[in-house]
């Protein structure tokens, strides 16, 4: 059967596109809000007043004419990222780690003239990757630094954590890992992993490909059952936060955890995407149901989260109950041969 | 919740004045539902033909009523030189035809096209009977009238099956004496009338005579046939004088009622009338809309039939747009494809109404094949996003132009019609799916644009149904039924189609768990 049925997909409280049109995104997300968050700029204005780490920012362009001053910009720098302020889903981003001899290296290895990082900048500027094609600016970052934690559970990108918010209640969250097959983005219909995380813990719980259920990274072969998310109090208070600054009511907040600096929120998106469901082999429905029961939204982030983590702790992990299994039987093999 | 509340009141109340307003030009004006509803308009001639003699003639011919659920299309008096007036009188309509002076072999026509609607009719107020007059009958006559009374009486019950039984009494094939000498076989139809509207009044029975036609194809010189009408003290009833059967015929033109003369001509003789009748097929629609104006309807007044043609026909287009939407809205809400551009496939619709289906994928599939090639070089030479989509433009008209200039050299005349589509929607297909290609890959390019091909061709099938066609530009009114459903969709926060296929590894692992 390539279909389930309905009454399956209500029983597991999953929301579907049109509920979340609905009931989540025109239901809490005034539309004057939105370019709080369509633009990366300002959310890390916002963000940076409200005492939120995030990336560094190097430079901006705004202009076609801009374009020659790259090279004056760059040069002070080995590793950089250029974005798009106005992109989504992670288009348009380049990435390097290295510069020598006029050549910049991108984390593939590739190397490229600056013609192209021009020819790339020009694009962006020109709308290529923004929404609806309008005229955008561009914005040049520090480079992320993958935290250890991470370093075997990613292909060519730095792996960043969505966690969507309602209220200021962090309610879920996923780690999006880039694949070779995600061409080293982390998103996920291109076939990056989606790792469903514990909120309680911030253990991984699930994890799936292109929508299948995967126990290992297709690139590195590492395992997930023993993956937790580091500092992960602080990022879901970070996250939470996120609900003051923007006053957005359905929020996914993307944080990704820096070697030096810890948890660093990259992006915010006012529409966060569905599949984060899959990810944790659980509907957001329930919880949904249970921040919109409150009768008052705690003022205090760290309150929030503990709430959370109360109430949407996993009933019990995928991962961890089969290695359990594997072990019980490994147990019972051995007393047998014996 | 009373945001809801007055939306759903308000999606009720379109609904309803949609649908009011599409049955009361059903129900009252007649407009047919279907687009092949036809009717059979009659055209009957009647002519009058008579000697004059040279003193002032006057004719005066009974026309037939104008009964509601007949509508006179047309009627004409065409008799040259002669005078016409139209007067009525005591129910009836008689046409007069005079002239000072005549000589010889005249001749008057009074021709008629009509044809039964099928508007609910009210019920009309019946003309009230008079009371049967007493007939003057020798003693013979008297006797024989009054056994044969007996005998029927003594078989029927009221006043209809009384009349019944007479009639076939009179009609038997083997008469005893007394029925002979009634009957006189050697009398006309009109000594049979009276004599049963004789007998009817001695029994106290209101009863007249009602002359009419029997609607035929293609027959002349034909004549009126009596029928007996009786009012069995609540309503009229028709009775064929032959066989004593009741109720009107099919396809019988009332044309007289009462006992007054069919045709009274003063001033000439040998005078006689007969008819011919032609029968021809009209679409229902035409008729009403023709009666509906010359009835000055407000509803049809103010229509779009009011237009000029040509704007018509632009209309039939425009009204055909919200079915288009309403298929994108059922599309992406209920079935979850996705499309390029939220409306791109009704305009591609539309281009495939005037290229037909096959001739317009196969253009289009070629068109955006094309470009999307050539913007892919194009990508290559870093032009700022205005200037590529204005050259993508340039492309664009550069293919068709091509395309219409080989495909008529190859003698493939549909191909012609490639000049439909929208050009400037056609570029901005191939820039949005080209960066589509660049960001997403070619997989989604094919997604969207197969979802796209797809409701495109979903609407074209809709649009181009005749009855959907009918009804859109006929009942403009459907599209606050439209909107009504549109409005409806647009709560729907149930699952998409599709979604049961992106979660369904999920439904599958929750099946295995509970067991």
């Amino acid at each position: 059967m390539l279909l389930t049925s309905i009454k399956r997909l209500k029983s597991m409280g999953i929301i579907g596109m049109n509920q979340r049109n609905f009931g989540l995104v025109s239901r809490y997300n005034p539309r004057h809000l939105y370019p709080l968050v369509d633009d990366k700029l300002k959310t890390k204005q916002l963000a940076q007043q409200a005492g939120i780490t995030v990336p560094k920012l190097l430079g901006t362009l705004h202009y076609q004419h801009d374009v020659k001053q790259l090279k004056n910009i760059l040069s002070p720098y080995q590793e950089f990222v250029i974005k798009p302020v106005k992109g989504s889903g992670g288009k348009g981003i380049l990435v390097i780690t290295e510069q020598a001899h006029n050549l910049y290296y991108k984390p593939s290895g590739d190397a490229v003239r600056l013609t192209h990082i021009e020819r790339h900048v020009s694009n962006i500027l020109s709308g290529l990757h923004s929404l609806g094609g309008k005229p955008d600016s561009v914005m040049i970052e520090s480079l992320i630094h993958i935290d250890p934690v991470f370093a075997n559970y990613s292909y060519e990108g730095v792996p960043d954590l969505r966690v969507i918010v309602l209220k200021g209640y962090p309610i879920m969250a996923m780690l999006r890992l880039a694949t070779h097959a995600s061409d080293g983005r982390a998103n996920l219909h291109q076939g990056a992993v989606g790792v469903g995380i514990d909120i309680d813990t911030g253990e991984a719980l699930h994890a799936v490909q292109y929508g299948d259920p995967v126990y290992h990274h297709p690139d590195t072969r590492k395992s997930f059952h023993d993956l937790t998310v580091p500092h992960w109090n602080k990022l879901l208070t970070l996250a939470a936060a996120c609900y003051e600054i923007t006053g957005l009511g359905y929020l996914g907040v993307d944080i990704v955890l820096d070697r030096d600096h810890g948890p660093m929120i990259i992006e915010l998106n006012a529409r966060p995407g569905l599949s984060i469901q899959v990810a944790n082999f659980a509907g957001l429905a329930p919880r949904v149901a249970a921040v919109e029961a409150l009768i008052q939204v705690d003022p205090d982030p760290r309150v929030r989260v503990e709430f959370s983590k109360k109430n949407f702790a996993a009933a019990r992990n995928l991962f961890r109950s089969r290695r359990k299994i594997s072990q019980s039987l490994q147990r019972s093999l051995s007393l047998t041969l014996s | 919740m009373q945001a809801q509340a007055r939306l759903y009141s308000a999606v009720l109340l379109i609904f309803f004045i949609g649908i009011g307003l599409i049955l009361y030009k059903h129900l009252a004006l007649g407009f047919p539902l279907m687009p092949d509803d036809k009717k059979f308009v009659w055209t009957i001639e009647a002519k009058i033909d008579f000697q004059a003699q040279g003193d002032p003639v006057i004719i005066s011919l009974a026309l037939p009523p104008k009964e509601p659920n007949l509508t006179f299309m047309e009627e004409d008096f065409a008799s040259s030189d002669y005078g016409f007036s139209e007067l009525t009188s005591n129910n009836e309509r008689r046409g007069q035809w005079s002239k000072r002076t005549a000589k010889g072999a005249q001749t008057a026509y009074y021709r008629l096209s009509v044809y039964e609607n099928d508007k609910l009719v009210e019920d009309q107020p019946i003309d009230e009977p008079e009371p049967p007059k007493e007939p003057e009958l020798d003693e013979v006559f008297m006797t024989a009238s009054m056994t044969l009374l007996e005998q029927v009486r003594a078989r029927s019950a009221n006043a209809e099956i009384f009349t019944r039984e007479l009639i076939q009494t009179l009609n038997s094939k083997s008469p005893n004496q007394n029925q002979r000498l009634l009957r006189n076989d050697k009398a006309g139809e009109d000594y049979k009338t009276n004599l049963i509207l004789d007998l009817l009044a001695l029994e106290g029975i209101s009863a007249r005579v009602v002359r009419g036609l029997f609607l035929e194809d293609g027959r002349r010189r034909q004549s009126l046939t009596n029928f007996v009408e009786i009012h069995d003290g609540s309503q009229w009833i028709l009775f064929n004088q032959d066989t004593g059967k009741s109720g009107k015929p099919k396809n019988f033109l009332i044309w007289q009622r009462g006992g007054q003369s069919l045709l009274d001509v003063v001033g000439g003789k040998n005078s006689q009338v007969s008819f011919s009748i032609i029968k021809n097929t009209h679409s229902t629609r035409n008729l009403v809309v023709n009666s509906s104006q010359n009835k000055q309807a407000a509803i049809i007044d103010f229509s779009i039939y009011s237009l000029p043609i040509e704007q018509q026909n632009a209309f039939k287009m425009i009204l055909l747009l919200p079915i288009g939407a309403l298929v994108v809205v059922i599309m992406r809400i209920l079935v979850g494809i996705r499309t390029s551009g939220t409306f791109m496939p009704i305009l591609i619709a539309l281009a495939l109404i005037q290229t037909t289906l096959v001739t317009g994928i196969v253009i289009f599939l070629i068109v955006v094949g094309t470009g999307l090639m050539i913007r892919s070089y194009l990508s290559r030479l870093n032009l700022l996003l205005v200037a590529r989509i204005s050259a993508v433009i340039i492309v664009v008209i550069t293919i068709i132009a091509s395309i219409s200039i080989i495909s008529n050299k190859l003698g493939l005349s549909q191909a012609l019609t490639v000049t439909f589509f929208p050009m400037v929607i056609l570029a901005w297909t191939i820039e949005r799916m080209s960066v589509l290609w660049e960001e997403d890959g070619p997989r989604e390019v094919l997604i969207q644009g197969a979802g796209s091909l797809l409701t495109a061709i979903i609407a074209y099938l809709f649009m181009t149904n005749r009855t959907v066609e009918y009804l859109t530009f006929n009942f403009p009114e459907l599209m606050l039924v439209n909107l009504a459903l549109i409005l409806i969709l647009g709560q729907y926060t149930g699952y998409r189609l599709t979604e049961l296929y992106r979660f369904h590894t999920m439904g599958k692992r929750h099946a295995i768990d509970k067991h």
